[in-house]
């Protein structure tokens, strides 16, 4: 008699073991898609990745284009500026680091590790200050460009130099710099 | 456990509607649904109907290249991105092969620097472009007549099923109402009677309701050369330009009915565990 | 009264937490009583499984509907297209918009179950009269927000449909053009309609939702009906709800999803009508314009009269007489089981129900309007004359002295059944 209690005890034990069991799968399944569907869409995927055409600029030039909903400044540089980026020693920079998404995350700031590699004219970053979220100003002729050079934020005063980096004011690091190759000679792939 | 409910009464029921509907259908003030003369659609064989249906690819890429080239030129693809003909359950195009056919059009952009609207390449990105700015430009390039987008063309449009066909389709999972309609249509444009009133700029066709429709022939022999050498009569055309608006109006279908066999297994799997359970609960009672 | 609510297993905190909690707002001791331990009878059918349907398909409506109003633009503009976006761009878009569409379906098939078992067994009938009201409000919330739901996607039949329906109201006399132009906020079907339509058919459910808790609250009083129509006289012709109905409704909500399931993967479009996959378009006006499948019936009715205010009046009346079938029904019996003549034209109401579901998709003119004319004059008769009437002259079987002896008895005619067979 009691054996067959036991039998049966496992028994129903078991088969309510399972029927839970599948149901929480059901429901995590179930739950998935209402989660997945707030993740950025095709669309936005679409566009996570951008090619900007800047044949026609010129040195000294500065373009900004939108990537992933915020600005992207691209600077084509003068010999000068990339001459006095270089002759900073990174001693004097508040943020040693290179933040450029195309190098390793332990690359010192440098110039060459802040421009594209083999192209030294070209400095593509995002234009948001590291402190706020501001867009500095600097981009168009009549900007002010702050005590070094480069780019200047009217927020809260953060100062950038000619390679983007932080000198002076309450930003953090230097401004990123997202993934970004030359596909051809007149081509940037961003993103 | 009370069965108040039997099966004669279930048998009245039923016997008692159809009665009723013979009853009504059967009259003779009734018209026809379709209209006088309008010919009954027919069901053709598609590999996307049904449980395991699917998309043949080279179907698509065919069918896209019959739109490019014949349909384009009226009808707009607004809810289409070129990016689409690269991504799975798709025509199967490659990421390169995609952005080189978006690269063929132009899309207006902008403002520039400036402040004038540019053109520039359209990019993977972009939404098809359409033929026309607008619809007052379409309906004047087109003798007044509106050359609907073609998006949803293959859901949009229906055919009359009849009883007990509407019935039938609920269990069967027929969908194809409407891409069955769009093939006719294509190989509609015949069989005029003599005496027909044929109005001026119109044409006829066999399946459009009242006949006459301001759309001409597309489609004729050879009026594309396809890439891949299939011959392209009226029918593969016609054939491969309605896969290819199936696919425009459902482009998850193929993922829709992969996911629906998996949730269909499962929920059977799961109510054969609760019914067991509920037996084995229930047998706990002194029955 | 029954003495429902002094059955069942008094509630004991089990763990010191519950407790803690349970003192200051008793909501343990609610669900206790309400869901664990609460006295069902023993000799409930399938058919009483539709109410826990009816909870899960209100809920999957409600969160699929917050989840695409993320993704939805409600602007005339801009709707279309934002479905499409949906059904596209959206990651699952496509399911969870067909989740939502083929799930109001669903929602109004286990709503007229529900109904028609309640009909069936007399669950309208003293002391349970409330419980109908509040029903009849449910479904009336439900009808509301399932017509301005369809009017979302901004396609041909949502516009004409919403142009049809709201034109209604001119019929009113004096005031009725004014309140037209009052419900769509211009001087015809257009973006503000459209834009107040989104924000009440978000409101709405959750309105439905707090009447599905009077609902179950009022039901809970009084203690279920069941299918013999007598009423509990002692624990024994109770169990306690869970763990027997809800494996039960388990079981049955999970069977309800496969064919849910059937339609959203294999034939989401088949409910709906293909017209609304066309933008809409002021000024041109589908063949047929006709309402979702679940509106057929009163559809019919309203067409059926052939002045405007005269088909207004009988469509919403069709409604508002459910409001007093407690009394309307003068039978002392609650249950059809033991009514033979009442049962002959529950069957005939049903399909009367189903054939006026049928002319509403149909042209209202030759046969098919005087049949839908017939339905209409039958649903009428139905309950103000057929209810009063038979109470009065119907025999009635004899009824069983307890549920539990019924089920006794039903137990004890299948063994004797088997033990004929064995011999």
């Amino acid at each position: 008699m009691s054996d067959k209690e036991t039998k049966e005890t496992n028994r129903r034990d078991f088969i309510f073991l399972a029927t839970g069991a599948v149901a929480a799968v059901g429901v995590a399944s179930a739950a998935w898609p209402l989660i997945h569907q707030m993740n950025p869409d095709s669309t936005a995927l679409a566009l996570s990745t951008i090619e900007v055409d800047v044949s026609g600029m010129e040195v000294g030039q500065s373009i900004t284009v939108k990537w992933r909903g915020k600005p992207v400044f691209i600077r084509r540089r003068t010999r000068d500026e990339i001459d006095l980026a270089r002759s900073v020693s990174l001693d004097d920079l508040p943020d040693g680091l290179a933040r450029n998404n195309n190098a390793t995350n332990t690359a010192t700031a440098t110039d060459e590790n802040r421009s594209i590699e083999g192209k030294e004219e070209w400095l593509v970053m995002l234009g948001v200050c590291t402190h706020l979220g501001c867009v500095p100003k600097g981009q168009s002729i009549g900007d002010a460009r702050g005590d070094y050079g480069g780019w200047y934020c009217p927020c809260h005063g953060s100062h950038y130099d000619t390679a983007g980096r932080i000198r002076k004011g309450p930003a953090p690091t230097n401004l990123d710099i997202p993934p970004a190759i030359f596909l051809n000679d007149s081509v940037i792939k961003i993103g | 456990m009370c069965k108040s409910i039997n099966l004669s009464k279930i048998r009245q029921l039923i016997l008692s509607l159809l009665g009723i509907f013979f009853l009504i259908t059967s009259s003779s003030t009734f018209s026809i649904a379709a209209g006088e003369g309008v010919s009954k659609v027919k069901e053709q064989d598609w590999t996307f109907s049904g449980v395991f249906g699917y998309y043949d690819r080279g179907a698509l890429q065919r069918g896209f290249q019959v739109y490019k080239e014949v349909c384009s030129s009226c009808h707009s693809m607004k809810y289409v991105y070129y990016r689409n003909l690269s991504e799975p359950g798709g025509p199967g195009f490659s990421v390169d092969e995609a952005k080189a056919i978006a690269a063929e059009f132009t899309v207006v952009d902008g403002p520039d620097a400036s402040g004038d609207m540019f053109e520039r390449n359209a990019v993977p990105s972009d939404k098809f472009v359409s033929p026309y700015d607008n619809d007052a430009m379409a309906r004047m390039s087109n003798g007044g007549a509106l050359p609907p987008d073609l998006s949803l063309i293959a859901k949009a449009r229906s055919t009359e099923r009849g009883f007990p066909l509407w019935i039938i389709d609920l269990f069967t999972g027929y969908q194809e109402q409407g891409v069955d309609y769009v093939y006719a249509l294509l190989n509609g444009y015949k069989d005029m009677p003599s005496d027909f009133p044929l109005q001026d700029g119109m044409n006829y066709n066999k399946y459009y309701p009242g006949n006459q429709i301001a759309m001409y022939n597309p489609l004729s022999s050879d009026i594309v050369e396809y890439a891949d050498g299939t011959e392209a009569t009226v029918e593969n055309m016609s054939k491969d330009v309605a896969t290819f608006l199936m696919w425009t109006a459902e482009p998850k279908l193929e993922a829709r009915k992969k996911m629906g066999f998996k949730v269909i297994i499962f929920l059977s799997l799961l109510a054969g565990l609760l019914y067991f359970s509920k037996k084995k609960i229930w047998a706990r009672l002194d029955h | 009264m029954s003495k429902i609510s002094t059955y069942g297993k008094k509630y004991e905190p089990k763990s010191g937490v519950s407790r803690w909690f349970d003192e200051r707002l008793p909501l343990p001791r609610l669900m206790h009583n309400s869901v664990n331990a609460f006295p069902t009878p023993r000799n409930l059918n399938y058919w009483y499984t539709f109410g826990g349907v009816l909870t899960f398909c209100l809920i999957t409506q409600i969160i699929t509907g917050v989840v695409l109003s993320m993704h939805y633009t409600a602007n005339s503009e801009l709707a279309f297209g934002s479905v499409e976006h949906i059904m596209r761009n959206v990651n699952y878009g496509w399911l969870i918009r067909y989740i939502h569409a083929v799930g109001a379906s669903m929602f109004f098939l286990a709503v007229y179950v529900h109904i028609f078992r309640g009909l069936y067994y007399g669950s309208y009938k003293a002391p349970r009269e409330l419980l109908w009201i509040l029903g009849v409000v449910i479904y009336l919330l439900m009808t509301a927000t399932a017509f301005m739901g369809y009017v979302l996607p901004w396609g041909q039949m949502s516009f004409w449909g919403a142009t049809v329906i709201t034109n209604l109201f001119s019929a009113i006399p004096v005031v009725g053009g004014t309140i037209t132009e009052w419900l769509w906020g211009g001087f015809a079907v257009d973006n503000s309609t459209l834009n107040r339509f989104f924000s009440l058919h978000y409101l709405l459910p959750f309105m439905i939702f707090g009447v599905v808790i009077l609902h179950i609250w009022s039901l809970h009083v009084t203690g279920n009906n069941n299918p013999t129509g007598i009423s509990v006289k002692d624990e024994q012709d109770t169990i306690p709800f869970s763990p027997y109905y809800t494996v039960k409704d388990a079981f049955a909500l999970v069977c309800f999803l496969i064919l849910f399931a059937w339609f959203i993967f294999y034939n989401p479009n088949i409910l709906g009508h293909s017209d609304n996959y066309i933008e809409a378009n002021p000024l041109s006006t589908p063949a047929h314009i006709v309402p979702e499948w679940y509106l057929l019936p009163f559809y019919a009715i309203l067409r059926a009269i052939p002045s405007k205010i005269g088909g207004v009046i009988f469509m919403f009346s069709a409604i508002a007489i459910l409001f007093l079938l407690p009394w309307l029904d003068t039978s002392k019996i609650r249950s059809a089981t033991f009514r033979p003549l009442y049962r002959q034209f529950y069957w005939i109401f049903l399909a009367n129900c189903l054939v006026l579901g049928y002319l509403g998709s149909q042209n209202p003119e030759g046969g098919y309007l005087i049949a839908s004319r017939i339905c209409t004059a039958y649903y009428f008769i139905h309950f103000l004359v057929v209810f009063p009437l038979l109470g009065i002259i119907e025999t009635p079987k004899p009824l069983p002295e307890s549920i539990t002896k019924s089920v006794l008895e039903k137990i004890k005619s299948k063994a004797n059944e088997e033990n004929k067979q064995e011999v």
